[in-house]
């Protein structure tokens, strides 16, 4: 679905190098997690694929349906069926979660050409959706993550996620803050939404997540680059031994 | 003191163009007392310390810039539907065909244009009053012109609950309309009235509020200043407020070359409440925007609340201007003082000027103030496009967003939401 090749990004402000060729191939189907030491790239790869400001692609393409994704605005990544859950969802008062979501979802229809949902069926949708990830009335009223806990903030990633049915789901360190039941609960969200037509990246720094999420491949990034791939059994070993082994190893 | 030659000048060409109506009745002797005032204040002039940032040529000059009026039947009239006693006023003067009878249950409402009907009326005690204590320890000469020379206004004296709003509602038809208004409310104890005022009032406009609120009364007021471009408008409400009562006001300035808004609060009753809001929008793209909001609060009463909360957003080279004071007198323990402004630029073109002051002499006392200048957050800005939205829309959102802390200012949902529905349709039609 998504093939990202030779991918080199650097910081527009800065003379510096964080991803040094990313090869990635992400299936429809499929679950793919990325693994791998603070400060290595992952985060970046996230938000480079989802258009952030302040990265420079020096080289490399990120293609979906035959186009480059990385030519294109923000927006149009989301239309086109990108999703990123963020490792630090952002906070904005004054505009309700639920008037934000609303506007998101029909902003995607729109750009596709399909109907924009009416409010009666929208807050229909949203209140089932909500329910399966525990999200009560409150939180759909108060303002965009403001107030919420750690855990809060990535259900209603989540919720995102669910409500606007994208085809690329990437998930950033989506488990970091969260204790066992909330994670088992975004877990499970995240299970309901696999399709054979939808496709996951899964990043996270700890195995933990990905006893709830089964991936079918595992790759380990460090310094800016993959360093090595494989199937689930690579995240135990990561668990069991840390990266430091695996790394002198791939060296 | 004499005034300085040019001032001078100015407010002797003005005067010479103004008249006291004829037929002033009972407010003949608080208008000669106005212009007396003025003749000693002198017309405002870029050196004063409160006119620094807004140059106030265009209402000292004798005939007012012309302003042709702007079509707004694109937008159905505000708070359609909803309950209301209705006065309308076209380029100032009354229009008694399109204005409701001005009746109703625990109200009393007169003209300031009939006062010459009568030598005695209950706003001839109010009438100028406020407006002259407030002319310190600041100079208000704009004010005392008003008072001395104001056409019409509505006179409107509260003894009970009003079920329905007063709605004043303001159209401007004439290119060259200078318009005077004065009034006054009067809240007697435990009253309560929310007064609307809707649109613009003319070409130039001067107009004055005054509110006196008495013990435990309410008064809810909400303005919206119309959407014309071109026009100039001074306005100035001064309230009073006695114990346990309560004064909202909120302002939606939306465009107009020129707008200079005063508000001047006293509480004089211990356990009141206070608070002034206004939301500000202006794009200089086509037509120039500046907009001046000065207030100046006194605390004359313990344990009073007074809260300002103002609010612009600008774009394309607008101007907004804030001078705020809280001024806490010695007696005046418990006071609880908060005051923010803060302005949105949506480009470097732009500039908001903000003069924030705290004047304390009571010891125990809770005041804050702050002011702040800012850009649209980019972080907000990208998540909301990440989830789909178009930059523009994004963008709009996040404006609706930081004015939204001024609409909550506003007690009824109903009215903070058709302002709302006004501000989106203002991005609507300024989309970059
Ligand atoms: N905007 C930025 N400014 C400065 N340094 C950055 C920025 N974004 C990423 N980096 C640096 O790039 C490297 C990779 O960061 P990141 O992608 O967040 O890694 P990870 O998510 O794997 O922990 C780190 O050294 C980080 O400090
Ligand atoms: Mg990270």
């Amino acid at each position: 679905m998504l093939k990202i090749s030779n991918l080199h990004v650097k910081l527009e402000e800065e003379d510096k190098q964080i991803l040094k060729g990313v090869d990635l191939e992400l299936e429809a189907g499929k679950v793919h997690a990325i693994m791998g030491p603070n400060g290595s790239g992952k985060s970046t790869l996230s938000y480079v694929l989802s258009g952030r400001e302040g990265y420079e692609v020096t080289e490399g393409t990120a293609v979906l349906d035959g186009e480059n994704i990385l030519e294109m605005e923000p927006e149009e990544r989301a239309a086109a069926g990108v999703f990123l859950a963020f490792q630090y969802p952002v906070e904005i008062p004054g505009v309700g979660n639920m008037t934000f979501m609303r506007t998101a979802v029909n902003a995607q229809r729109k750009a596709r050409g399909e109907p924009e949902l009416n409010s009666a069926d929208f807050l229909k949708l949203v209140r089932a959706k909500a329910a399966d990830l525990q999200i009560d009335a409150d939180m759909l009223k108060r303002p965009v993550n403001v107030g919420f806990s750690g855990g809060e903030k990535k259900r209603n990633e989540i919720l995102q996620m669910a409500m606007l049915e994208p085809r690329m789901c990437i998930l950033d360190e989506t488990d970091s803050g969260l204790d066992v039941d909330a994670m088992k609960l975004v877990a499970q969200g995240v299970n309901a939404l696999r399709d054979p037509n939808r496709a996951f990246l899964v990043i996270t720094h700890y195995q933990r997540l990905l006893d709830h999420i089964r991936p079918d491949v595992v790759h380990i990034m460090s310094n800016g680059r993959i360093v090595t791939s494989g199937g689930p059994e690579l995240a135990l070993e990561v668990e069991k031994n840390g990266y430091t082994d695996l790394l002198a190893e791939n060296a | 003191m004499a005034l300085a030659k040019p001032t001078q000048d100015a407010t002797d060409a003005r005067l010479d163009a103004l008249s006291i109506p004829q037929d002033a009745g009972w407010s003949l002797a608080a208008r000669q007392e106005a212009l007396g005032r003025l003749k000693l204040m002198g017309m405002p002039h870029r050196r004063d310390e409160y006119w620094r940032f807004t140059n106030p040529a265009d209402f000292n000059a004798v005939a007012p810039v012309a302003a042709p009026p702007m079509d707004v039947s694109d937008e159905k009239p505000l708070y359609e539907g909803m309950e209301q006693l209705r006065i309308v006023f076209v380029d100032g003067v009354f229009d008694p065909e399109a204005s409701d009878d001005l009746a109703g249950e625990g109200i009393e409402i007169a003209r300031l244009a009939e006062a010459g009907r009568a030598d005695i009326h209950w706003a001839r005690d109010l009438y100028g009053l406020l407006e002259a204590r407030g002319q310190s320890p600041v100079d208000r000469p704009l004010c005392a012109l008003n008072t001395a020379f104001a056409t019409d206004g509505v006179l409107i004296r509260v003894t009970g609950k009003v079920s329905r709003p007063v709605s004043i509602v303001y159209r401007h038809e004439n290119a060259t309309s200078d318009a005077i208004l004065h009034h006054v409310v009067q809240l007697t104890e435990g009253a309560e009235l929310t007064l609307l005022e809707t649109g613009c009032v003319a070409a130039r406009a001067n107009t004055v509020l005054e509110t006196d609120v008495a013990d435990h009364a309410t008064f809810h007021h909400v303005r919206s200043q119309g959407r014309n471009h071109d026009r100039r408008a001074a306005t100035a409400g001064f309230a009073r407020l006695g114990r346990q009562s309560t004064y909202k006001s909120f302002t939606l300035t939306a465009n107009g070359a020129m707008t200079r808004n005063e508000h001047v609060v006293e509480f004089t009753g211990d356990d009141a409440t206070a608070h002034v809001a206004a939301a500000a929008i202006g794009d200089g793209a086509d037509d120039p925007f500046h907009n001046d909001d000065t207030v100046f609060i006194t605390h004359n009463a313990k344990n009073c609340e007074s809260r300002q909360v103002f609010k612009k957003v600008l774009k394309n080279g607008a101007v907004g201007v804030f001078q705020g004071k809280i001024l806490v007198k010695k007696d005046a323990q418990k006071t609880d003082g908060y005051q923010i402004s803060q302005a949105l630029l949506l480009d470097d073109d732009s500039q908001f000027l903000a003069k924030p002051e705290l004047e304390i002499y009571a010891d125990d006392v809770a005041c804050s103030h702050g002011s702040t200048t800012g850009a649209i957050d980019e972080e907000a800005l990208f998540y909301l496009r990440s989830r789909g939205m178009p930059k523009a829309r994004a963008e709009d959102l996040l404006v609706l967003a930081f004015l939204a802390e001024t609409l909550e200012e506003i007690d009824d949902e109903d009215i903070a939401a058709a302002l709302n529905e006004r501000l989106a349709a203002w991005l609507d039609r300024h989309a970059s």
